[in-house]
This record gives structure tokens, C-alpha cells and sequence, in this order.
């Protein structure tokens, strides 16, 4: 069988009927005075996933988030964990918790204190406090920082500190609000792999709140986008970047090419579309896509070949000309403009070092592409 | 721009510490006058400073002033702090502008009209004048001094800090007990200080507002000044002054001690 992307484990719960979700959001709607944050969503996440609120800011997902602590109660709509409505349940009487973005570390406690702050607010005994605050110290490579301030350790270190205080409580469900924005580049994405880790080690329910899609994508066993408030696709990794059900998650999630056009006609599940750049497209027809609506073509630059000379087959290629260039190493790509006007990004991989004769500024060159390599959208 | 001496910051240097202190210096040394004449030096001397222990009403006084200071200092920090927090805390309350302008007006109301108006309020509802009239003055126009500066602190305060405690399990109250109060105590701390500072040297509002056995130093200075100074008022003001500098310069030693400990750790960083 064929399956979008690759899956990071065989663990797919939201695909079994039976399974019964562990959050559950039902027709949830939060309101801000005239401002509405979260317009009638329902979402179900189960238990052990890894799961990512991705969208633009303002979009409500931190608002999600916030509902799920207890730190604002839904305007109208529950919320279920794990099966019991949340409604009137103070923060501090939640099995949930929380990183912050800012980190919210305590300025006046020092490393060891601020992970042991709420177990000792739940009372455990000295010994079992300390032994587990150690565990923690261990689990985030800070050992050496436990007498340390906050102050006196940089951004990547105190990241840790909160992750290490916000699972020293083992909770079940931890929710992650931009965990890793405050990080440079290269430690989000070795971040990025110890949370992984430390999630399935730990066996938690993550649900993280990012506005960086390839951060999601690295990370998440699903994905909801959001958009003004409500969920656009919840889906895999790969199925919201090969399969995107709209043009605004098709956009949002990596670089996109986009044709627009009227369907002429569809015939064994293939959809004959006239683009508006002047050439024929032929794609596969999904169920809703009928002659004579209007709609768009989306490509990922990847799909897109670029050749000297013309494809044999008369759809699905289209001349240009080669407007812009970027090497980036293991990939080219190609900005090619189009006789409309219109820009098409192609990425090449290099796979050889050296290429004979490489295509330059400039020249003319054809685009095209499979009838399975793109997708048709409808809005 | 240099940092380097220059002549033109030299003199103004000189100049402005000069208008600042020769006043303060010139009380100093004349308390160790032999004289009882202020103006004739006639040698060193530490009579004034024994003759003062010795003047049952100025001690009186003194230590009608420290008790007046430590209770309205105390309560004008606790009210003035929750005032602070409920200002900030609470922006989408209706009136909120009208409040906040509420409790700073009494920053600029001139000392004359807060006495006067506070002399008619305890009379009206027949309120014997003394120590407690004078405390509950006091109280009254600190308090906003001590929101000024904890609001000034809480806006820069993260709110998160907060949530993160009750989210690891303390209610609302625990989480401003153990985590919002440690982070800004040094502001109520300085409030408090600012507060009781302003009690220790209030005048007029206490020459209002106070009634028999209940003389301020300020009142009783204020009164021995006007049949002529003398050289045991300027002990008293001496010990006070030397009073405020050492609370200023411990203050400032803490801050300092905070900062060598951090650059301590900081230069002990194995990474």
C-alpha cells in the first residue's frame, strides 16, 4: 500500500474507531470580548502522541493550549481529559503541565529548586524529592547546574530547566507552548530530537504549540493547522504536505506552486484542467472535483522536472525561462517565469558532483511533471 | 563621547555635590561644638550628643517617631502592595483609569489639604488625636507611594511565573506566596523603606493630625527651633542622618554582593 511520507513508528490510534481519544475538544468556542479565538472547534488527540497546534499567530492555538492548564475557561463547549469534562477545574487540580515560552523559570530558586517546586507542592517526602530531581538533572544533561540561578544560564540551558520542571511530576499530558522559539537553528533541531525521545521514553501525551512547520513536521505524529480560530486539516505529516485540503495549508506548509484553472472535463478518475498560464493540466480527480468548477493545481517544487528539451506528453508542460538560480548545496533551485508571467519554483536534487553542461540563466527550459504529483483544490 | 576628566566636569561635579552637602556638613561639625553659641566654634566636644539622651522630651519624641514610622511604614506596604497588584492585575475592570488617578493624586496633593482634610475627618467622627490619628495619616499618604513603586516593578513582571506555579500545583494564593512575593520583594522592600523614611521626616501632616503625648521629632525640632537652635538639635539630626546612610549604603552593599556572587558563578561555568 502506498502511504504519504514516511511514519516515524507504527502507531496510528486516531485511524482506529474503537480508540477512545484522551482530549478531547468538543465544539469549543472562546471568545475575547468581540475577539474570537476559537470559533466552535472539536479535535480529538489520543493517548501517547505527539501532537502539534501549527498556525500563524493569533490563529487560537495558544488560546488551545491555555484552555487545556485551566488557564482560560471555554466561552462555550467542553473539554474532556481523559474521558472527564475539565469545566471549573482550577489549574493547580490538573494532571497536565505546562512549558512556557518564556520558560517561566523562578528567578529566586535555583536549578534544583525550580524542578523540585512541584513535587514539593505535592508534598512528596525530602528523599524521594531528592532522588527524583537528580533523575531529572540526568535526563537534561545539567547535573553541574543544579545550584545554578536561572540568570546565570544561557537560553539553550534554561529550555532544558523547564523541560526537566514541567515532566518531574510524570504528568500525562504536557503541553508545550513554543517550546524551542528562543533557540538558534542548529540547537532547535538537536532539541527537536531529544523531545522525541524524551517523549517516547517518558511515554507522555505532547501537545506542542509551534508556528515553525518544518519543527512540526520533524516532530509530530499529527498535525492540526489552524487558521482564524478553527482546525483547516488535521492529518500526518505527510498527508498535510502531500495531500493538503486547502490551498492555505498547501501554502503553509512548505513551498508550493499554484495553477488556477477551470475543470473541462474528469474521465477515469483523471480531471482534464485548463490553466489560466495557457497550457493543460492532468491530475488525479478526488471525489468532489467535477467539470466545469473552478480550482487549483498545487506542485511541490520537487515534483516539478526541469529539461532542455519538450516532454513528449502535450499535458502537463510548460515552457519558461530560467529568472533565478539558488544553489544550496545538496539541492537547486529553479525560479522559471512562466510566458504569463507567473513564477514556478523547481528543486533539482544534486546527486552528482560535477554536471556537465548545467542549465543556466536565462534559458529556455521545460516544466513538467506526473498527473499523480500534484493535487487539485478546491478553495 | 571620552570618559575623561575634563575641566567643565570637574567643576560641575564639585559644584553640584558641593550645593547638595556643605548644609548637611556644616550640621555635622556644629554638633561637636564646645559652644552653646552655633555659630562660634569653639572646640570639640560630644556634650550636645549627652545632654540630648538626656532630654526625657526629645527622647520622647524620638521614640513616638520610630513606632508611628514602623506601623504605618508596615501597613501602607501591605495595602500599598495589594493596591499595586490589583491595578495591574485587573486592566479590563470599568474605571480602571479613574481608579489608578485615585490613588496616585495623593502624590501631588499638597501636605497642607491631606492634613487639614484628615484633621476634619477624625473630628467629625470624634476621634481622640494622637499616636493613632498620626499613624493612620501616615498610612494613608504613603500608601500610594508604595503602589507607585510595586506597580512599576509588576509591569515587568512576567505573569507566566505565576501561572507556572499553580500550574505545578499551588492555589492562586500559594503561587503569589511563594513565587510573585520573592520576586518582588525588593520592590516592597524599598517601599516599605520610602514609606517609613517619609513618616520619620513628615511634618505637616503630623502637626495636623496629632494631639497631646503624641509629639514627632520633627514637630518638637520644628518647635525648639523657633526660641533658637540648639546644639542638641544638631546631634539629633546628626544621628539621623547618619541613620539613612547606613540603611542606603547596606542596601546598596546587598545589591553589589548579588552581583559579585553572579559573576562568580558565572566565571566558575565549566561549559
Amino acid at each position: 500500500m502506498k502511504s504519504l511520507g514516511n511514519v516515524r513508528r507504527s502507531f496510528t490510534p486516531w485511524a482506529d474507531g474503537s480508540a477512545k481519544p484522551y482530549i478531547a475538544f468538543e465544539n469549543v468556542t472562546k471568545r475575547f470580548g468581540d475577539f474570537t479565538a476559537v470559533d466552535n472547534l472539536t479535535m480529538h488527540v489520543y493517548e501517547r502522541e505527539f501532537f502539534s497546534l501549527l498556525g500563524p499567530s493569533g490563529c487560537g492555538k495558544t488560546t488551545l493550549l491555555r484552555m487545556l492548564a485551566g488557564f482560560e475557561e471555554p466561552t462555550s463547549g467542553d473539554i474532556f481529559l481523559d474521558g472527564q469534562p475539565l469545566k471549573g477545574v482550577p489549574p493547580h487540580k490538573r494532571a497536565v503541565n505546562m512549558m512556557f515560552q518564556s520558560y517561566a523559570l523562578f528567578p529566586h530558586l535555583n536549578v534544583a529548586d525550580n524542578i523540585a517546586f512541584g513535587l514539593r507542592q505535592e508534598g512528596m517526602e525530602k528523599g524521594a524529592v531528592a532522588e527524583r530531581v537528580d533523575q531529572m538533572l540526568k535526563l537534561v544533561k545539567l547535573e553541574q547546574f543544579a545550584r545554578r540561578k536561572p540568570h546565570q544560564l544561557s537560553g539553550g540551558q534554561r529550555q532544558r530547566v523547564a523541560l526537566a520542571r514541567s515532566v518531574a511530576k510524570r504528568p500525562k499530558l504536557l503541553l508545550l507552548d513554543e517550546p524551542l522559539g528562543a533557540l538558534d537553528k542548529k540547537l532547535r533541531e538537536e532539541t527537536q530530537f531529544e523531545l522525541m525521545d524524551l517523549q517516547e521514553q517518558l511515554g507522555l501525551t505532547f501537545m506542542i504549540v509551534t508556528h515553525d512547520q518544518e519543527e512540526a513536521m520533524t516532530m509530530s505524529d499529527r498535525i492540526a493547522v489552524m487558521d482564524a480560530g478553527t482546525v483547516v486539516q488535521t492529518g500526518t505529516p505527510g498527508e498535510i504536505y502531500e495531500a493538503p485540503n486547502t490551498r492555505y495549508v498547501a501554502d503553509f506548509i512548505g513551498n508550493v506552486n499554484m495553477f488556477e484553472g477551470r475543470i473541462t472535463a474528469v474521465e477515469n478518475g483523471l480531471a482534464e484542467m485548463e490553466a489560466s498560464d495557457g497550457f493543460g493540466i492532468r491530475a488525479v480527480a478526488q471525489p468532489g472535483v467535477d467539470a466545469g468548477k473552478h480550482a487549483w493545481f498545487a506542485i511541490r517544487p520537487e515534483k516539478v522536472d526541469v529539461t532542455r528539451t519538450k516532454p513528449e506528453q502535450d499535458h502537463n508542460a510548460v515552457e519558461g525561462e530560467v529568472w533565478d538560480i539558488a544553489y544550496l548545496g545538496g539541492l537547486t533551485v529553479f525560479n522559471v517565469r512562466l510566458d504569463s508571467g507567473a513564477v514556478i519554483k523547481a528543486t533539482v536534487l544534486n546527486s552528482e558532483r560535477a554536471v556537465e553542461d548545467p542549465i543556466g540563466y536565462e534559458e529556455r527550459v521545460w516544466l513538467s511533471f506526473d498527473p499523480d504529483c500534484g493535487i487539485l483544490l478546491e478553495r | 563621547m571620552s570618559g575623561r576628566w575634563t575641566w567643565f566636569n570637574v567643576s560641575s561635579v564639585v559644584l553640584g555635590f558641593a550645593f547638595l552637602y556643605i548644609p548637611i556638613i556644616l550640621l555635622v561639625i556644629y554638633s561637636f561644638n564646645e559652644s552653646r553659641l552655633v555659630t562660634v566654634w569653639a572646640g570639640f566636644s560630644t556634650r550636645w550628643y549627652v545632654e540630648m539622651f538626656n532630654n526625657q522630651g526629645l527622647m520622647d519624641a524620638a521614640w513616638v517617631t520610630i513606632r508611628v514610622a514602623l506601623v504605618s511604614a508596615t501597613v501602607a506596604t501591605v495595602l500599598g502592595t495589594l493596591a499595586a497588584l490589583a491595578l495591574v492585575r485587573y486592566t479590563r475592570f470599568t474605571g480602571r483609569t479613574l481608579f489608578t488617578g485615585m490613588v496616585y493624586a495623593p502624590l501631588v496633593m499638597p501636605e497642607v489639604i491631606t492634613g487639614l482634610s484628615l484633621l476634619l475627618l477624625f473630628v467629625s467622627i470624634n476621634m481622640d488625636r494622637g499616636f493613632w490619628t498620626v499613624t493612620l495619616a501616615h498610612i494613608t499618604f504613603s500608601l500610594c507611594f508604595v503602589a507607585v513603586v510595586v506597580q512599576s516593578r509588576l509591569v515587568s513582571f512576567d505573569m507566566s511565573l505565576e501561572e507556572a506555579a499553580q500550574d505545578l500545583g499551588c492555589t492562586p494564593f500559594e503561587a503569589f506566596w511563594k513565587v510573585t512575593l520573592p520576586v518582588i520583594f525588593p520592590a516592597v522592600l524599598s517601599g516599605w523603606m520610602l514609606a517609613f523614611t517619609l513618616s520619620l521626616d513628615d511634618l505637616v501632616i503630623a502637626s495636623f493630625t496629632s494631639g497631646p503625648g503624641a509629639t514627632t521629632l520633627p514637630m518638637k525640632i520644628y518647635s525648639q527651633v523657633r526660641l533658637g537652635v540648639t546644639p542638641e538639635i544638631n546631634a539629633v539630626c546628626t544621628i539621623l542622618i547618619g541613620l539613612v546612610a547606613i540603611g542606603v549604603i547596606t542596601a546598596t552593599l546587598v545589591t553589589k554582593q548579588r552581583v559579585v556572587a553572579d559573576a562568580r558563578a558565572r566565571q566558575a561555568d565549566p561549559a
